[in-house]
């Protein structure tokens, strides 16, 4: 066992898939000798070396349309993009390529390959540097779209989309990349890719959420119990696709209700969604409306003012109380 | 900067910026005997008979679109000598990368004419390579293959395979940043790849000249560190020339290439298509003039080398396989939720039962609706997008 943060634990995950599997490479900017900007590739390319820690120009759609050939060659990709906000300059070769070889040529052909990309606020950063765009691939059928929520969970969930025989969008949560530090056992882990998390068991209410909003959801809950004396409980997703309907069902058919939080703007975001997904399965059981609590329908909107814009406790609690008091 | 600016001395950085032409078989016929390839004579005809197959079967699926038998397709004529002398280079264990108008390479590596209009009678069972063929399906967003055969070069080196990538694009596409990508990732790379650029003049209906305003296309491999070379690309020796030498030079260890195969596009961009709105007819007829077909069965007869009944026999072959294209059984729809993830996630068990309850008839299920089968594009029609169904 040893306490590692996001960063030390991705990268350990990273080390073990390519300890294990000669066909697993990395692949993106300044991955290698400068170990990624956020060093989560840090000293990979001192065991592994150049051809399979590959440090490339500067070019988000030739980082992923190459890996996209290395994937149909039989390699196992790991491409890092820096920031999620520079993926636009590759979604075509996600969404038109990568998401649809195994259909285009009906099975002779798949794309096992991930793309990494830190996510989300919280760290004072630039345009584009910010965002998250998560529905944008949740929304793209042949892919698998993975967002972890804490060190441990990060290390397994990689493993996981490394082995994966489908292409598989990892949004790793920035916010968190140094927030805390967990005990990560010694030998490797994974964890079923599609399969939510009850993170917390409650009776009175269900919060949904995943990334970086866990923690936030974790703080209203206490906040919740402690004020309110109410139960919450919180499902983790971790999965956004394909989303575990199962576990929001289950979940909300013993609570009655469900405010779900994201970081993305609230307009066809996931919680839509999710929240239909819960009234398909659950209806009967629905005691109230389903909340959501995510970012405005703005633009970025500058580092100054993120934190009017992305959920914080305060939404949180006061979603949860309106649903409670319907 | 100014008349000052200029009086500041630079400094002249020594760089080689030749790009080479290659012709040997002119339009007239006329043959440069010096350059000529040592092509063997079974060779020669196998190369004659895949450009015929090639134009046959393009003349006989303009037809079965008229016909409303398949959709939309984009049309080879012209092309056979760019596409057969750039593949013939190849051994089956390299790889072919095709853009959407390499119907003749396609057959030669190995598509059954069959695969090839299912394809473009909308089934996507017809994009399917037989296992174990080296070729990657066909790709419609312009230069996005680039990328991918990249991938597969470094991917082939990596693994230690004696394998070259051959890719195909058009002259469109070199405006495209995949194009760019594609060519500076292998630079940088130094991998086994060739890039074959099939310059029709037109990429519908833009004009070269505003395509780029660069002398030639193969100049733009010169910028990123490796030869680009331009050939006549109606003359199959000089294609297959050019093609032979890069496909040797990449397999040897000598980094990527670019060979910008100079063609034309005599027909359509694809039966979607109305080229007599921006293109003159006077063009068309002298591109005629140099047909790549004419031009190469008389460099046969003067060898002795035509086959008889050739004609007949590639025709025959093209109406067994649309006999049996036609034979096929009609196609499974609930296939749609194969081929999409390795396993199928849980949500699609409930879509699919949804389907399935709907094809059985069940009376809760919403009544069949019969859709009349579309209506193939009039000549003259034109559609925005620049491929379209």
């Amino acid at each position: 066992m040893a306490k590692l943060n996001m960063v030390k634990a991705l990268n350990l995950a990273l080390r073990e898939e390519m300890e294990a599997d000669p066909d697993v490479l990395v692949i993106g900017e300044d991955v290698g000798v400068d170990g990624g900007v956020f060093r989560v590739t840090e000293d990979l390319h001192r065991t592994f070396g150049n051809t399979r820690v590959m440090d490339t120009p500067l070019a988000e759609a030739g980082i992923i349309g190459a890996s996209v050939g290395m994937a149909l060659y039989g390699l196992k990709p790991v491409c890092e993009i820096q920031f999620s906000g520079f993926a636009f300059q590759c979604f075509h070769q996600i969404e038109n390529h990568a998401a649809r070889y195994r259909r285009r040529s009906q099975g002779r052909f798949h794309c096992q390959m991930v793309v990494r990309m830190p996510y989300g606020g919280g760290v004072r950063a630039l345009e584009h540097h910010s965002e998250s765009e998560e529905q944008f691939y949740a929304h793209i059928p042949g892919i698998k779209m993975v967002i972890p929520s804490g060190p441990r969970n990060a290390r397994a969930l990689l493993a996981s989309a490394i082995r994966d025989p489908d292409p598989v969008i990892f949004f790793e949560p920035k916010a968190l990349y140094h927030a805390a530090k967990e005990e990560v056992p010694d030998e490797a882990e994974t964890l079923p890719i599609g399969r939510a998390h009850v993170d917390r068991e409650g009776r009175d209410l269900t919060l949904v959420s995943y990334g970086a909003m866990l923690r936030v959801c974790r703080e209203a809950a206490d906040l919740l119990q402690e004020t309110d004396g109410v139960q919450a409980e919180i499902i983790d997703l971790l999965t956004l696709s394909p989303l575990d309907r199962a576990a929001l069902t289950g979940s909300v058919q013993k609570t009655g209700r469900a405010v779900v939080v994201h970081e993305a703007p609230k307009s066809f975001g996931p919680g839509a969604e999710i929240a239909t997904s819960i009234m398909e399965g659950a209806f009967l059981s629905l005691e109230a409306p389903i909340r959501r609590v995510a970012a405005f329908d703005v633009p970025f909107v500058g580092f100054a003012r993120e934190k009017f814009n992305v959920p914080d406790v305060a939404r949180v609690v006061a979603a949860a109380r309106e649903t409670l008091a319907f | 900067m100014g008349a000052e600016g200029a009086a500041v001395p630079r400094t002249i950085i020594e760089t080689q910026f030749a790009v080479e032409h290659l012709s040997i078989l002119d339009s007239d016929g006329n043959l440069d005997t010096a350059l000529e390839p040592d092509i063997s004579p079974d060779d020669l005809r196998r190369l004659y008979r895949a450009m015929l197959r090639g134009r046959r079967l393009d003349e006989r699926m303009i037809r079965l679109q008229r016909q409303g038998r398949i959709g939309t397709f984009a049309p080879i004529k012209g092309q056979e000598a760019s596409q057969m002398g750039s593949v013939f280079a190849l051994r089956e264990t390299d790889w072919m990368v095709p853009s959407f108008r390499e119907t003749a390479a396609m057959l030669w590596r190995g598509w059954p004419i069959q695969k090839i209009l299912l394809f473009y009678a909308g089934y996507v069972e017809g994009g399917q390579p037989a296992p174990g063929q080296h070729d990657l399906s066909m790709t419609i967003p312009v230069a996005t293959q680039l990328p991918h055969a990249v991938g597969l070069a470094y991917a082939a080196q990596y693994r230690g395979d004696d394998v070259v990538v051959m890719a195909y694009c058009g002259d469109g596409a070199t405006s495209e940043g995949d194009f760019h990508e594609a060519l500076n990732f292998a630079g940088v790379w130094h991998v086994p790849i060739v890039f074959v650029v099939q310059n029709n003049q037109w990429a519908i209906s833009m004009p070269l000249k505003k395509q780029t305003h660069s002398r030639t296309l193969a100049q733009k491999a010169l910028a990123y560190g490796f030869p680009g070379i331009q050939v006549d690309g109606n003359d199959a020796l000089a294609v297959y020339a050019a093609s032979r030498d890069a496909v040797d030079r990449a397999r040897a260890g000598g980094g990527p290439a670019l060979i910008e195969c100079v063609t034309y596009r005599l027909g359509v961009h694809t039966t979607a298509d109305d080229p007599t709105k921006y293109r003159a007819d006077e063009e068309v007829k002298a591109w005629e003039k140099k047909d790549p077909l004419t031009r190469f069965s008389a460099y046969l007869e003067k060898k002795n080398l035509m086959e008889p009944d050739l004609e007949s026999q590639v025709d025959a072959e093209i109406a067994r396989a649309v006999q049996a294209f036609e034979a096929m059984p009609p196609a499974d729809p609930l296939a749609i939720f194969d081929h999409v993830y390795a396993e199928m996630p849980a949500h699609f068990e409930a879509e699919r039962a949804l389907l399935a309850e709907r094809l059985r008839g069940r009376a809760d299920a919403p009544p069949d609706v019969e859709i009349p089968p579309p209506s193939p594009p009039m000549r003259g029609q034109r559609r925005t997008s620049r491929w379209q169904n």
